[in-house]
């Protein structure tokens, strides 16, 4: 691969060079000093490039060509389930009368979006087993603290103040704890044992009266399945709080079971991550949050609602509301996208999705079970944790093994989480990949494993083929770079 | 034979794999499901759909839509109708980009990091500011991400806000503040601005932000030189400004004003309207707040060869590392729609921006003039960018309803949000309206006001 450096936009401008055309303005024109005082009027322009469209073009090419997507390749990403992205989702969110309308159109001229985002509810709170669903928070972050505000206006409104605190189990991402942080809540620790479940006592431990809820993703996060739900559930609620379930790990159990079965009151999903939308290169997501009845009031305003006369409105009367979360209704967009998977698979298929991730998940854990310590022996669902600490011990870390899969054109998975497994690989293959893609992936996965017996600089020293080498990140964080500035 | 198009197991692999596992069925990898919670039956989902009934289907929901791309709009407070260089579109098209997850190995997302790099220098030049992040959810949580950052830094509680940003972003600030225990003060308009007596009584040592918007929600251009010096007279007040980073093609930008945090949405440039997202919240700051700024951060650095190269960076800000003493709980933000713009901000270039933003301007001031010519009371004698108040003296709703008849989408019913704006309507102009287009709508709105 070429290792020149790439120029920024702002190093290939040329001054009288442009890449938009506007119609000439074809009304009487007044001095511009008379709309805006001296003092607010821009003085300098901004030092944006002036490149031609076609230069434009060559230049999100080559920067799209040093870009790894799931269109690419092999992207085992753990937790983060990176799935192929339908084409025919693009092209549907992509319909006029779906991309560009409004939210401030009179209801009665957007009947058709309305319908769809109603729609939508629906399938989510079949597929969640809650009983009513709101679309706008804008991703799984943002729909963890609209969940916990929820929690929190139904303890304030039972005049409960002293709940404070919110339970997250030690494997748990870094969101649940900050989302509670950022909700009013005392984030807690409750303990994995040596199974990687929940550890019951512990729990009984920790719940108590100023416990507000439980955050608690189902499989958990290094894959397993918390086959004491039902009991994690009841420790919780009788002690007052809440059980919230973190969907990123929704696309284990479609079909199998669902949240509101196993005892959740709140559960959010990631549409971007189960339900397909693209994940960007880092978002536009969309995290819906589902409830059980009792909480329904506290959700965030406006709802989409059915009225009597077969038309679709927005419900803004909803005076126990936790507020609004976002403006407008959520990332539309995204929601068009995750509408249209559902469809394509029907309830049917999302089953066939789940039992196939768990299937490719188990097969690749099983092909590289050997290779590595395994710190949990039972089944796996969508994803697994393997670790590094053998090939530590010969002075490979896991991260060399990351970057040693670039090599081989594959996107790593997800290293050093959970914090719990000493040199962390969590891998979650997702179903969209085939038996071949995984033994490939696994042939060479167990290839680095002999490569750093037998000559670890080669994983050390990784990647070789690469556009660009490990990167200094001690010095980006001490003297920050973050913007061009002209020469 | 598979009938879904994205699952590859055949059922020969399927027994294949079940093997090498060691189970006898894919029933058994769930053993771990306790019974009691198992889902017994299918579920109760719409019906699956081909791909061309698929199509057929969503593409009869979207007609039973008014697209703005069918119907000349005058309708903004917040997210409006503007060109989209088709660059645009063909770009955040690519696979690379956006099946791409966020760019944390970034040998192979060097594409994607300088792209952000990138945004993040467009929108430092076209703020003023001397650092801004990657994006955030939109204009709104961007706002209140502010407010919470200003209340740490100086462990003030008190955040004044201005009437005149927008009702939505108040209320998302409100939700935020709610939750973090802050509290919110509101300052009153006055003749569509904000009440700068009221502010100046409002600010004390306690406050941690003042929050206006520039150009304010009525589309004016707020005094932000006074509020900015009745801010920083008080002892740790920081000013935070939420603005239409189009305007900025023609106004002082914030930074010039000595603004702390500058925010708000980038869908004027370059992301469509989309029914309200997803669009793309901006984040810029002074340069002694970089360190405490939500959301990711892309630098510039060297490999070891000392080839340029960029890496997220000041990671310890952020939740996967600190958890709970995080600066914010986001980890997705918007990266396609940040990339979208990009595209366009670079399209429009230095020149480009200041022309759209003339455009605007003028074709507002023009539509504003030729709405008094037909008898409608425009109620701004102030200076406003692209948006401007009439007074329908009527019920807008009803009003907007015979504009639609005539085949036009009307402006923002701002009785939906302010008690004292009774009949009045927010009428955007953007570059998109030709003369004619809003000929036929001066002499539509004061025929229907006439009656």
């Amino acid at each position: 691969m070429d290792n020149q450096n790439q120029p920024l936009i702002f190093e290939r401008s040329k001054k009288g060079r442009t890449a938009y055309s506007l119609p000439a303005l074809d009304i009487p024109e007044l001095p511009i000093n008379e709309m805006v005082g001296d003092d607010y009027l821009r003085k300098e322009e901004p030092n944006w490039p002036e490149v031609s469209e076609l230069e434009l073009v060559r230049h999100y090419m080559a920067l799209s060509k040093r870009n790894f997507g799931v269109d690419n390749g092999f992207y085992p990403l753990g937790s983060c389930t990176m799935k192929y992205n339908p084409k025919v989702n693009e092209v549907v969110a992509r319909l006029s009368g779906l991309a560009h309308i409004h939210p401030y159109q009179d209801e009665q001229t957007v009947q058709g979006a309305l319908e769809l985002l109603y729609r939508l509810q629906e399938n989510l709170q079949e597929i969640t087993g809650m009983d009513a669903v709101t679309l706008q928070p804008a991703a799984g972050a943002h729909g963890e603290w609209t969940g916990l505000m929820i929690i929190r206006a139904f303890h304030e409104a039972n005049g409960d103040v002293k709940r404070t605190k919110v339970i997250v189990p030690d494997t748990a991402h870094g969101t649940n704890p900050a989302s509670a942080a950022v909700a009013g809540f005392e984030a807690v620790t409750v303990k994995s044992d040596e199974n990687g479940l929940v550890d019951l006592e512990d729990l009984k431990r920790v719940a108590d009266e100023t416990t507000a809820a439980l955050m608690l993703t189902n499989p958990n996060t290094l894959g397993l399945f918390e086959t004491h739900i039902q009991e994690i559930a009841e420790i919780v609620h009788a002690a007052g709080g809440k059980v919230y379930y973190d969907g990123a790990n929704m696309n284990a159990i479609m079909g199998v079971t669902r949240p509101g079965d196993m005892g959740y009151d709140v559960v959010h999903l990631n549409l971007h991550k189960t339900f397909t939308g693209p994940h960007g290169g880092g978002g536009p997501g969309s995290g819906p949050v589902g409830v059980k009845a009792e909480l329904e009031p506290f959700l965030p305003k406006p709802l989409i609602v059915k009225k009597e006369d077969g038309s679709y409105g927005f419900d803004e009367d909803r005076p126990q509301s936790i507020g609004r979360v976002k403006a407008f209704y959520g990332n539309f967009g995204i929601n068009v996208r995750a509408y249209a998977y559902i469809r394509t698979m029907g309830g049917k298929g999302l089953f066939q999705v789940s039992k196939d991730a768990v299937l490719n998940a188990n097969y690749l854990l099983k092909r590289l079970t050997d290779h590595f310590d395994t710190p949990f022996k039972q089944l796996c669902k969508h994803e697994f944790v393997l670790s590094g600490s053998r090939q530590k011990k010969l002075g490979v870390r896991t991260l060399d093994m990351a970057k040693r899969l670039l090599d081989f054109g594959y996107y790593p998975p997800t290293i050093y989480f959970p914090l719990l497994v000493d040199e962390a690989l969590m891998i979650e293959p997702t179903e969209t990949e085939s038996k071949e893609t995984l033994d490939e992936f696994a042939d060479h996965l167990i290839a680095i494993t002999k490569e750093a017996e037998e000559h670890p600089e080669t994983v050390q020293e990784a990647p070789h083929k690469t556009v660009i080498g490990r990167l200094d990140e001690t010095q980006a964080a001490r003297h920050p770079v973050l913007r061009y500035l002209k020469q | 034979m598979s009938q879904y198009r994205y699952l590859p197991v055949t059922d020969e692999d399927r027994r294949e794999m079940l093997d090498v596992i060691g189970v006898q069925s894919d029933e058994e990898l769930f053993s771990d499901v306790p019974e009691k919670i198992r889902f017994k039956g299918e579920l109760n989902l719409e019906p699956q759909l081909s791909e061309p009934e698929l199509i057929r289907f969503l593409s009869r929901l979207a007609k039973k839509n008014v697209s703005t791309s069918d119907y000349p709009s005058f309708l903004g407070a917040g997210i409006y109708d503007h060109y989209i260089p088709s660059v645009v579109d063909s770009v955040i098209s690519r696979g690379e980009f956006y099946t791409a997850y966020t760019p944390y190995q970034a040998e192979v997302s060097q594409g994607e990091l300088q792209a952000i790099f990138e945004f993040q220098s467009l929108i430092c030049e076209l703020t003023g500011m001397e650092a801004a992040n990657s994006s955030m959810y939109d204009g709104s949580t961007s706002l209140a991400e502010a407010a919470l950052l200003s209340s740490g830094v100086t462990r003030n509680k008190k955040i004044v806000v201005s009437e005149t940003v927008h009702p939505e972003y108040r209320q998302v600030l409100a939700t935020y503040a709610h939750g973090r225990r802050l509290d919110v003060v509101t300052i009153p308009s006055k003749d569509g601005e904000t009440d700068v007596q009221a502010l100046q009584a409002a600010i004390n040592d306690e406050t941690a932000c003042v929050i206006v918007q520039y150009p304010n929600f009525f589309g004016h251009v707020e005094p932000l030189k006074d509020i900015e010096e009745m801010t920083h007279n008080a002892k740790r007040a920081q000013l935070i400004v939420a603005s239409n980073p189009l305007a900025l093609g023609i106004l002082t930008p914030p930074g010039d004003f000595n603004a702390d945090i500058v925010v708000g949405d980038c869908q004027p440039l370059g992301i469509s309207e989309s029914f309200g997202g997803p669009h793309c919240g901006y984040f810029a700051v002074s340069k002694k707040l970089i360190r405490k700024v939500p959301g990711r951060l892309v630098g510039e650095t060297v490999d070891d060869k000392g080839q340029r190269g960029y890496v997220l960076t000041l990671q310890a800000r952020e939740q996967h590392i600190r958890r709970e003493k995080a600066t914010s709980n986001i980890c997705s933000n918007q990266a396609l729609n940040a990339l979208a713009s990009s595209v366009a901000m670079n399209a429009f270039g230095k020149k480009g921006i200041r022309e759209l933003a003339e455009q605007n301007i003028q074709k507002a001031h023009y539509a504003a003039k030729k709405l008094s010519e037909e008898g409608v009371t425009v109620c701004d004698n102030h200076t406003f960018f692209n948006e401007f108040v009439v007074d329908c003296k009527r019920p807008v709703s009803e009003v907007n309803r015979a504009l639609l008849d005539q085949g036009m989408i009307g402006g923002y019913d701002l009785a939906k949000s302010f008690s004292h704006c009774e009949n009045k309507m927010l009428v955007a102009v953007t570059e998109m309206r030709s003369k004619a287009e809003i000929d036929q709508f001066a002499e539509a709105l004061g025929g229907i006001i006439r009656g």
